[in-house]
């Protein structure tokens, strides 16, 4: 008797689970599960925009790796932007955040600022750094020229171009801010008051107080902010459109361009799928550091 | 001893402010340049050293750079597909959280588990795929790839969300409901989602900013002009006179985001908790 009853509040249970999350099993299905094993079957064919094409085995990925010189620029320059913008989002995000901690007056006021250009990023805002970075009549120039110093042309120039979507890209970093904010603010403030009290610097208590019990969320920002980073797109694809002389070029580019410029689908997805393993690896990596230096509660 | 560490709490205090200050100064000064620009004949844009305040007051740069392209219609588009992405991804969301959080199946722990991994998967690898798929069934150049994706769970990351709030509500709201006769969807329907409205809130203002400012997913699946939303055709005219109409250019730069700034300062508490919501739970 109570086993039937089990097994059909069971039943019940696992009908109304199904009902519920449907629209997102369905989408998972059609719009993830399918999408993966047909881009990868896709990379092994010479499919054009149509997305019929024959297989071909491995030679996308030949081309990729020895033929097609921009797959390792693109690599390199995604690489680049990925190792300049997360660690200094990182430190900027927390450094800021933590002052905004510091029980100032006007709290309200800078998250609200550094808020706004978080919010606002878009093409507008793209367009409106292309003009600050304008190489004659920039106001970064213009500044610099304030100090004595001849400003590069630099989104003109191949060795500041990328630099200049990373500076962009970390204007715009209000939300990690005001994440380690919170992560901050949610640090019993009894552990300062006691640190306080045995006379530990205010130095001393943020590399053995707030930045330790900060991790989690430092970890939450880094393993966003490099997925993302590694999906650069937009900044450069307005901007310089990959130049000069690829040197802005991320493999995000690589795949629209072979994609829906050249029509290559099939070479396309081999370049998605090899961007896709290198950000597993490195997310991978993160994981398995975390054990290392992550700091939980419970 | 007492008193230097005093003052060196002050010099820590002060320089508190000049650095917050500073920081301040560089997010509000590149849009200032940006509005100052707007206002200026493209001669004196170029000139250097570059004035700082218009020596002749274009306002007419507004209408001129909107002139330019239809704007209007970018703008119709822009907010019908901005409010049917958020209503999706605001209602479909809750549902499916409703299904994780509150009942079981012989998959329920895998299929979270699957949910949340999908976090982490680049757009790029599901991206084509997605975009033959929308082929074969003619929808390229239509609002369908945008709009289907915020109806069916609108992102993992905001059905996780909700999922920890059901999670935060007492069972016992469900019981009540059931005990006085009422299914599912009612208890979901006239309990639940009543009782989360403030998180419901926080992902409209986020959705809504997101829709609006979003470029790739209209850039990839748009390709009449007539269909364009406002990123797409800031783009478009960007790439055709941004260069030589900078005053104009900027001009429709500045109006674009107002309706982005309105948003956030009638609804910042619902940013504000949004945020605080997100790292938190992570």
């Amino acid at each position: 008797m109570k086993s039937s009853t089990t097994s059909a509040l069971e039943r019940r249970n696992a009908k109304y689970f199904y009902i519920f999350i449907s629209p997102w099993l369905l989408g998972f299905i059609v719009l993830t599960v399918y999408p993966m094993i047909r881009s990868l079957t896709l990379g092994f064919t010479d499919s054009g925009y149509t997305g019929d094409g024959s297989f071909i085995g491995f030679q996308n990925f030949i081309t990729a790796f020895y033929e097609d010189t921009r797959f390792w620029i693109t690599i390199k320059n995604t690489l680049f932007y990925v190792l300049m913008f997360v660690p200094s989002s990182l430190i900027i995000g927390f450094f800021i955040g933590w002052l905004l901690s510091r029980k100032i007056r006007g709290l309200g006021f800078f998250r609200t600022v550094f808020y706004i250009p978080y919010i606002t990023a878009g093409v507008a805002v793209t367009i409106m750094w292309g003009w600050l970075f304008n190489g004659s009549f920039g106001l970064i120039n213009y500044s610099l020229s304030l100090l004595g110093i001849t400003g590069p042309n630099w989104l003109g120039d191949k060795h500041t171009a990328l630099v200049c979507i990373v500076v962009m890209n970390l204007w715009s970093i209000g939300n990690n801010i005001l994440i380690m904010l919170a992560g901050i603010q949610d640090i019993p403030v009894s552990y300062f008051e006691s640190a306080e009290i045995d006379g530990a610097s205010t130095t001393r208590q943020v590399f053995t107080i707030t930045i330790p019990l900060c991790t989690p969320t430092i970890f939450f920002n880094l393993v966003v902010s490099t997925i993302f980073a590694f999906q650069l797109f937009n900044q450069p694809y307005i901007l310089t459109d990959g130049g000069p002389v690829d040197s802005t070029r991320t493999v995000a580019m690589l795949i629209f361009q072979n994609a829906f410029e050249y029509g290559k689908m099939g070479y396309a997805s081999c370049v998605a799928w090899c961007l896709f393993i290198l950000i597993m690896a490195v997310t991978l990596l993160v994981h398995l550091s975390s054990k290392k230096w992550v700091f939980y509660d419970n | 001893m007492i008193s230097s560490h005093r003052t060196s709490r002050r010099v820590g205090r002060t320089l508190t402010y000049v650095i917050l200050i500073l920081c301040a100064i560089i997010c509000i000064l590149p849009f200032l340049w940006m509005i100052n620009t707007s206002f200026k004949t493209t001669a004196e844009a170029y000139t250097y050293p570059p004035t700082l305040i218009p020596r002749k007051w274009m306002f007419k740069n507004y209408p001129n750079g909107l002139a330019k392209a239809d704007f209007l219609t970018f703008a119709k588009n822009t907010v019908f597909l901005a409010v049917v992405c958020t209503a999706g991804t605001v209602l479909s969301a809750q549902f499916v959280a409703y299904g994780f959080a509150r009942f079981k199946a012989r998959f329920s722990g895998a299929l979270y588990s699957l949910m949340l991994a999908t976090l982490m998967l680049p757009a790029q690898v599901t991206l084509l795929p997605q975009y033959l798929l929308y082929f074969k069934m003619h929808m390229i150049d239509t609002y369908w790839p945008l709009i289907i994706p915020a109806w069916l769970g609108g992102g993992t990351f905001n059905i996780f969300l909700f999922i920890q709030f059901f999670k935060s509500m007492p069972r016992e709201l469900d019981e009540a409901a059931t005990i006085d006769g009422a299914n599912p969807f009612q208890t979901f329907g006239y309990i639940m989602m009543p009782s989360i409205k403030s998180v419901s809130l926080c992902v409209l203002v986020m959705a809504l900013v997101y829709n609006w400012n979003d470029f790739y997913m209209p850039l990839i699946y748009l390709n009449s002009t007539k269909k364009f939303t406002i990123a797409i055709g800031l783009q478009f005219l960007n790439s055709s006179m941004g260069d030589t109409k900078i005053g104009q250019m900027m001009a429709v730069a500045v109006v674009t985001m107002v309706p982005v700034l309105i948003i956030f300062f009638l609804c910042q508490k619902y940013f504000i908790e949004g945020i605080k919501m997100s790292g938190l739970k992570g």
